[in-house]
C-alpha cells in the first residue's frame, strides 16, 4: 500500500513537472513570437526589390523548415516503433504529422500569397511548391490512414511504414520535379544574389527559424502530452469499462 | 536461394492460377483502361495537332487509374476467403509474400497494358516499336506493383478501402507519373534515347529503392 502511494506520488509529481514545462515553454513561445514579429514587420529593412512583400520570407521560409523537421521526425519515430514497438514513438508520429501538415498547408498559403505580387500568379510549378503539395497529400494521407486504419497496434504499424515510405519519396519527387520543371526557386532572396546580403535581414531570418522551431516544440509537446493522456484513458475503459 | 525462390512462385502460381479460372482482374482492368481512353478522347477532343500533347497523358491516366483497380483486388480476394490467414501460417520470409504478390500485380498490369497499348496505337496514331519505351513501360509498371502492393494490404484492412488506396497510392507514385507521361511524350515526338534516358534512370531508382523499403516492412503490414 504504502509503495502504491508512492508510485502515485512520484507520478503526481512528474504529471505537475511537465506541466511547468509546458506553461514555461508557452510563455517563451509567446515572447518569441512577439519579438519575431517586431523584428520582421518593422525592424528588419525592406528589400531593395521586392520592398516589403520579401518579409514574408521570414514566416515562409521557418514555416518550410518546420513541415520538414516535422515529417522527418514522424520518419524517425515510425522506424523507432517498428523496431522498439513502444507506444511513445508511435504518439510522437502521430503528433509530429500532425503538426507537419498544418505547416505544410501554411507552405503553400504563404509561398502563394508571396507568388502572387512577384509572379503575377498564385501558383508555380515550382520544385520547391510542387515538392510541398505531394508531401501535403501524403501526410494528408497519413492522417486519414489513422482516422480509417484498423484500431491498435495494427493501425500504428500501417502508418509507420507509410511514415517511412512517405519521406523517402520526398527527395525523388524533388528531383522528379527539377527535371520535369528546370525553374529556378527564387530561394536566393536572403542569400547572396550578386550583391551582398543586409545582416539585419539575416539576423531576422536566423532569430524567426529559432522562434519557428521553439514554437513547433511547444505544440508537439502539447500533442503528444494529450495523446499519451488519451492512450491512458483508453485503457483504462477497456481495463474497468 | 530456392528457398526464396520456390515459395516466391508458388505464391505466384497460386495468384496466377486463381486469375486463370476467375479472370478478376485483367479483364475488368481492361475495359476500365479503355472506358478512361474514350473517356479522356471527349474530355479534350485530340484533334491530329493535339495528339504529342494529350495522348502521353491519356495513356499514363488509363493505365494508373487501371492499375489501382487490379491492386484492389490484390489483397481483396485473400481478405474474403481467408487466404491472408493461410499465407501468414507459411513458413517463409514475408519479403517471400511480397515478392510473390508483387509479381502477379505486376504481370497483370503488364498484361492489361501490352492488349492496351494496340488499341492506343491506332487511336492516337502512337509509334509502337520503340524498345526504349517497353523498358520504360516495364519500369513504370513495376514501380506502381512496388508501392501498390504494399499499400493494397494496408487499405484491405480499413474502412473506406476503395478510398484509402488511391489516396495512399497516387502522392507516393507521383515521381514515375511525372517520367512516364515525360518520356512517353519523347517517344510520341520521335526523340532519341537521350532524351528519355534520364526518366529511365529516375524510375530505376524508384524502382529500386521502393523494392527494398517495401520488402523490409511488409511483414509490419501483414502482422494483426
Amino acid at each position: 500500500m504504502a509503495t502504491l502511494e508512492a508510485a502515485k506520488e512520484t507520478r503526481g509529481a512528474a504529471v505537475l513537472g511537465m506541466g511547468m514545462v509546458r506553461t514555461a515553454l508557452l510563455g517563451v513561445t509567446a515572447v518569441m513570437v512577439a519579438v519575431t514579429l517586431y523584428l520582421g514587420l518593422l525592424w528588419a529593412p525592406p528589400d531593395a526589390i521586392m520592398g516589403d512583400v520579401q518579409r514574408i520570407f521570414y514566416f515562409h521560409v521557418p514555416i518550410a523548415w518546420v513541415g520538414f523537421l516535422a515529417f522527418g521526425i514522424v520518419f524517425v519515430a515510425s522506424i523507432a516503433y517498428l523496431v522498439k514497438g513502444t507506444d511513445g514513438w508511435d504518439h510522437l508520429a502521430y503528433s509530429a504529422a500532425e503538426i507537419g501538415v498544418l505547416f505544410a498547408t501554411l507552405i503553400l498559403v504563404t509561398g502563394s500569397i508571396w507568388g502572387k505580387p512577384v509572379w503575377g500568379v498564385w501558383w508555380q510549378w515550382t520544385p520547391q511548391l510542387t515538392t510541398s503539395l505531394i508531401l501535403w497529400f501524403i501526410y494528408l494521407a497519413y492522417l486519414l490512414l489513422r482516422i480509417y486504419g484498423p484500431a491498435g497496434g495494427q493501425g500504428a504499424r500501417y502508418a509507420a511504414v507509410l511514415g517511412i515510405i512517405g519521406f523517402i519519396d520526398v527527395p525523388i519527387v524533388y528531383f522528379s520535379s527539377i527535371l520535369w520543371r528546370e525553374w529556378l526557386h527564387p530561394g536566393k532572396v536572403v542569400g547572396p544574389a550578386g550583391g551582398s546580403v543586409e545582416p539585419s535581414m539575416m539576423v531576422v531570418l536566423m532569430v524567426s527559424l529559432v522562434t519557428s522551431t521553439v514554437l513547433f516544440s511547444y505544440l508537439l509537446l502539447e500533442r503528444y502530452t494529450l495523446r499519451k493522456a488519451t492512450a491512458t484513458v483508453e485503457r483504462m475503459w477497456q481495463l474497468h469499462g | 536461394m530456392s528457398a526464396f525462390w520456390r515459395p516466391m512462385l508458388a505464391v505466384l502460381w497460386k495468384d496466377l492460377m486463381l486469375e486463370a479460372r476467375s479472370r478478376e482482374v485483367v479483364a475488368p482492368m481492361l475495359l476500365f483502361a479503355l472506358l478512361v481512353v474514350v473517356v479522356f478522347t471527349f474530355a479534350v477532343d485530340p484533334r491530329p495537332a493535339l495528339v504529342a500533347a494529350v495522348a502521353p497523358g491519356a495513356l499514363w491516366v488509363s493505365f494508373t487509374f487501371a492499375g489501382i483497380l487490379g491492386l484492389t483486388r490484390t489483397f481483396a480476394l485473400e481478405k474474403e476467403k481467408g487466404g491472408m490467414e493461410g499465407l501468414m501460417l507459411t513458413p517463409v520470409g514475408r519479403d517471400v509474400l511480397y515478392t510473390g504478390k508483387l509479381l502477379g500485380s505486376f504481370l497483370f498490369m503488364l498484361l492489361a497494358e501490352a492488349v492496351m497499348l494496340p488499341v492506343f496505337a491506332a487511336l492516337f496514331n502512337f509509334p509502337l516499336l520503340v524498345p526504349g519505351f517497353w523498358v520504360l513501360l516495364v519500369l513504370a509498371t513495376l514501380g506502381f506493383a512496388a508501392v501498390g502492393v504494399i499499400f493494397s494490404a494496408m487499405a484491405v484492412n480499413t474502412r473506406a478501402r476503395e478510398i484509402m488506396l488511391p489516396v495512399l497510392f497516387f502522392p507516393i507514385a507521383v515521381p514515375v507519373i511525372i517520367a512516364a507521361v515525360q518520356a512517353t511524350g519523347s517517344v510520341v515526338r520521335g526523340e532519341g534515347w537521350s532524351e528519355y534516358s534520364r526518366w529511365i534512370a529516375l524510375t530505376s531508382v524508384f524502382d529500386v529503392v521502393f523494392l527494398a523499403v517495401a520488402a523490409t516492412t511488409f511483414g509490419f503490414v501483414l502482422e494483426e
